[in-house]
């Protein structure tokens, strides 16, 4: 079999990438700490620390929004249901058998089915959520302003808000560890630094 | 510059005034000032104690150059005669102030209040008492009902107006100081020297925090007793106990937040303003403004924080500045914070009083008043609270199988009115009618056979009590337990000192009982979802973890 190279991850997307997953991870570790679970930072650090990431974060997607659409990356995140089930029996059976992977990364089609669905559940569901609890959360003190403060409380808005780095969490663990899926272990993590992904 | 005194001011205010009504002080003597306009003569400040140093003065007059007041007073009324021929109209205002008339109607619940009426868990109650009481009365002569209210001459100028520190109104003279030098307390061997009423005339200029202090010091019968948040260290705080009256920072006095016009004194305990946080400019010049000068925000605004820390000013709609600025009370001296009357007439084998002393060298035990225990440094509780407080008053029907709140503070978290605020409860035991459930007025003090002191008798001293207040009395008396609130307000510390975020916003933390909010890190978190959440990530974990593995076996098999 031969191996080849291709190029599938362009400069700002592994930047995007990275920076995010950084910022991700820290938020998850302070928003925890404002949340009671552990004593780490000490809360009203951590509190200042979580705030600053999540306008770091904000910056970052206006940049990673803008992006999308004007190379027409966004099209990455088209659900697909072709070979969504050939993916499942990929990763249930075939990757202990050795099987070849049913996914070819291309240029144009650099996700897999299952990414696919997957990172659009974050971007269009737990992205969002966080997104708006956090943003209720932050602004707690103008929800009278807002005339919100009759329909929301701080209660829920908090309960959404970790239901969604619960399940961010989830994906973060699932995500990293797939990340070893890949046609070797290490095939996928390679890409995101370089950009080329070894295809077979 | 604003930003720099923000939180504190109003905090000082409300207690200056209110103390002096419900206090029921051994008030002390104004220890010396030198405030401006209290500077006498260089002549007459020969002896000079500190008191008489000598600071320029904006004052326009110097009252020891007065013909009017060179002069050998006999009494103390003649002094305010004295007074009231420039100051024309001076007992007129204080004949209209709750210093003079010891009663206030709360406008909004209407009740009857006042040191004239107020039964408290202190000192309980001044009817019957009058003569040892009213040694914080701001007048001469207040022993009796017969005492009249109208004349000028009983009012008292110089306890708030002199600054020699020799004033005192020794308690049993019914607000007179003492004419000859005499001991007192009785039996002590401490001699009360008779102040020279010439000089104390020559003296007097703006009040000091010391002549407030006389009274509002000592509250409930001592210095440091009653409030928790005032007592003599006030006098001269280091910035540490206080950052607006530090003498070489800010100085305030006790007037700069109670601003006081025409000797109405604003801030008060039984009407206190406790959200103040309307978005307005303070008190600006010309502008209509009959708001509470006394509240932190009037001059601090309600947000009052730097730009770095905005999200404490998001704090401030829901949490009073004093909160978290005056993080402990006490921080000077130990305050009383039991007070048990039901222990009290334990006698020696030869029927004399005891009194006994705490490790710390405080009065723990007195057979005139029953057990006490102090505190510093002590950690307010927390509550609600919309400036709206309901008495227990001497008619007012009690449950006797709990604790009876004397005074109890209304809020919550959804009235829009109400902010979290540091409280003193102050607990105790004391005599109630057990068959009409009410209050009693014991008859404490005298030297009639009906005393408590003199005869250590409460069947005697209620029946006196009680009919000095023209009350009906069953003749059948128990104690019961009993709290009285004190919103604390004075005493801001220097902001270094305040709370930090991790002293509420944590599991044990100073608001774990303060309830209808959610607060981060209180615990306040959905127990479910934390379960449930936990336990997905877990299983993910193991989930991939055992794919993991197979896959590292598989590939081993080959």
């Amino acid at each position: 079999m031969t191996v080849e190279r291709i190029y599938v991850f362009k400069r700002f997307e592994r930047f995007w990438h990275w920076s995010q997953a950084t910022l991700i991870i820290f938020m998850l570790i302070t928003g925890f700490e404002v949340h009671g679970s552990y004593h780490l930072f000490g809360f009203g650090k951590a509190v200042e620390l979580h705030t600053l990431s999540a306008w770091t974060l904000i910056g970052l997607w206006v940049f990673a929004i803008f992006w999308h659409f004007t190379t027409g990356e966004w099209k990455q995140y088209i659900p697909t249901t072709d070979k969504v089930v050939a993916m499942i029996k990929f990763y249930s059976v075939g990757i202990f058998t050795n099987a070849p992977h049913p996914f070819k990364a291309t240029t144009l089609k650099k996700h897999n089915p299952l990414q696919r669905l997957a990172y659009l559940g974050v971007l269009l569901f737990i992205g969002p959520l966080l997104w708006f609890s956090g943003w209720f959360y932050l602004f707690f003190s103008d929800w009278g302003a807002w005339g919100v403060d009759k329909y929301v409380s701080l209660e829920w808005v908090a309960f959404f808000h970790t239901a969604g780095a619960f399940m961010m969490l989830l994906f973060l663990i699932a995500h990293v560890y797939l990340t070893t899926a890949g046609h070797t272990p290490t095939s996928h993590i390679k890409a995101m630094i370089t950009g080329w992904e070894e295809v077979e | 510059m604003l930003s720099k005194l923000k939180i504190a001011l109003s905090t000082l205010v409300a207690g200056a005034t209110v103390a002096a009504l419900t206090a029921f002080a051994t008030p002390a003597p104004a220890p010396a000032q030198t405030a401006a306009q209290a500077a006498t003569p260089a002549a007459a400040a020969a002896p000079a104690p500190a008191a008489m140093v000598k600071k320029a003065s904006n004052s326009t007059a110097d009252h020891s150059k007065f013909k009017e007041l060179q002069k050998t007073f006999k009494t103390a009324p003649e002094v305010t005669k004295a007074c009231l021929t420039c100051h024309t109209e001076a007992a007129k205002q204080i004949q209209k102030t709750k210093h003079w008339t010891f009663e206030f109607i709360n406008p909004e619940t209407k009740q009857k209040l006042g040191k004239k009426h107020v039964i408290n868990n202190f000192c309980t109650a001044v009817e019957s008492n009058q003569k040892f009481c009213n040694a914080c009365h701001v007048g001469y002569g207040w022993e009796n009902d017969k005492f009249d209210f109208t004349a000028e001459e009983n009012v008292d100028c110089v306890v708030c107006h002199e600054s020699t520190g020799t004033y005192r109104k020794v308690p049993g003279l019914a607000g007179h100081p003492t004419y000859k030098d005499m001991e007192f307390p009785p039996h002590s061997g401490k001699i009360v020297k008779a102040p020279d009423l010439s000089k104390v005339a020559q003296s007097v200029g703006k009040t000091s925090r010391a002549n407030c202090g006389a009274c509002h010091f000592n509250g409930g019968g001592g210095d440091a007793v009653k409030h928790g948040d005032l007592d003599s260290t006030l006098t001269n705080p280091p910035k540490y106990l206080d950052i607006h009256m530090e003498k070489k920072g800010l100085n305030f006095s006790c007037g700069t937040c109670h601003m006081t016009s025409a000797h109405q004194v604003p801030g008060s305990r039984y009407a206190p303003t406790a959200a103040d946080i309307k978005d307005v400019a303070p008190h600006m010049r010309g502008k209509v403004d009959n708001s509470n000068p006394s509240t932190c925000q009037s001059c601090h605004g309600t947000k009052p924080h730097p730009a770095k820390m905005a999200k404490l000013n998001e704090h401030t709609d829901k949490i009073a500045c004093q909160t978290c600025h005056i993080p402990e009370f006490a921080r000077g001296q130990a305050t009383k914070m039991t007070w048990d009357w039901s222990t009290a007439g334990k006698l020696t084998p030869e029927g004399k009083p005891i009194t006994k002393k705490d490790s710390a060298g405080h009065n723990a035990y007195d057979s005139k008043k029953g057990d006490f225990t102090w505190e510093d440094h002590v950690i307010p509780e927390y509550i609600w609270f919309n400036g709206k407080v309901n008495y227990t008053l001497r008619e007012t029907k009690l449950d006797p199988s709990k604790v009876v709140k004397i005074n109890s503070f209304e809020g919550s978290p959804t009235d829009g009115k109400s902010l979290i605020w540091p409280v003193k409860v102050f607990r105790g035991q004391q005599p109630y009618d057990s068959v009409s459930n009410t209050l009693l007025v014991p008859h404490v003090f005298g030297d009639d056979e009906n005393s408590y002191w003199s005869n250590f008798n409460w069947d005697k001293a209620l029946v006196a009590g009680m009919k000095a207040a023209n009350a009906p009395y069953s003749g059948k008396y128990a104690f019961v337990k009993t709290e009285m609130s004190w919103p604390i307000t004075h005493m801001v510390a220097p902001k270094a000192d305040a709370l930090t975020c991790a002293q509420c916003h944590s599991k044990e933390g100073r608001l774990k009982n303060v309830k209808g909010i959610y607060m981060p890190s209180r615990g306040d978190n959905n127990k479910l979802l934390d379960m449930a959440g936990w336990a997905l990530a877990l299983l993910t974990l193991i989930g991939v973890l055992i794919h993991g593995a197979g896959r590292i076996y598989a590939h081993k098999k080959g």
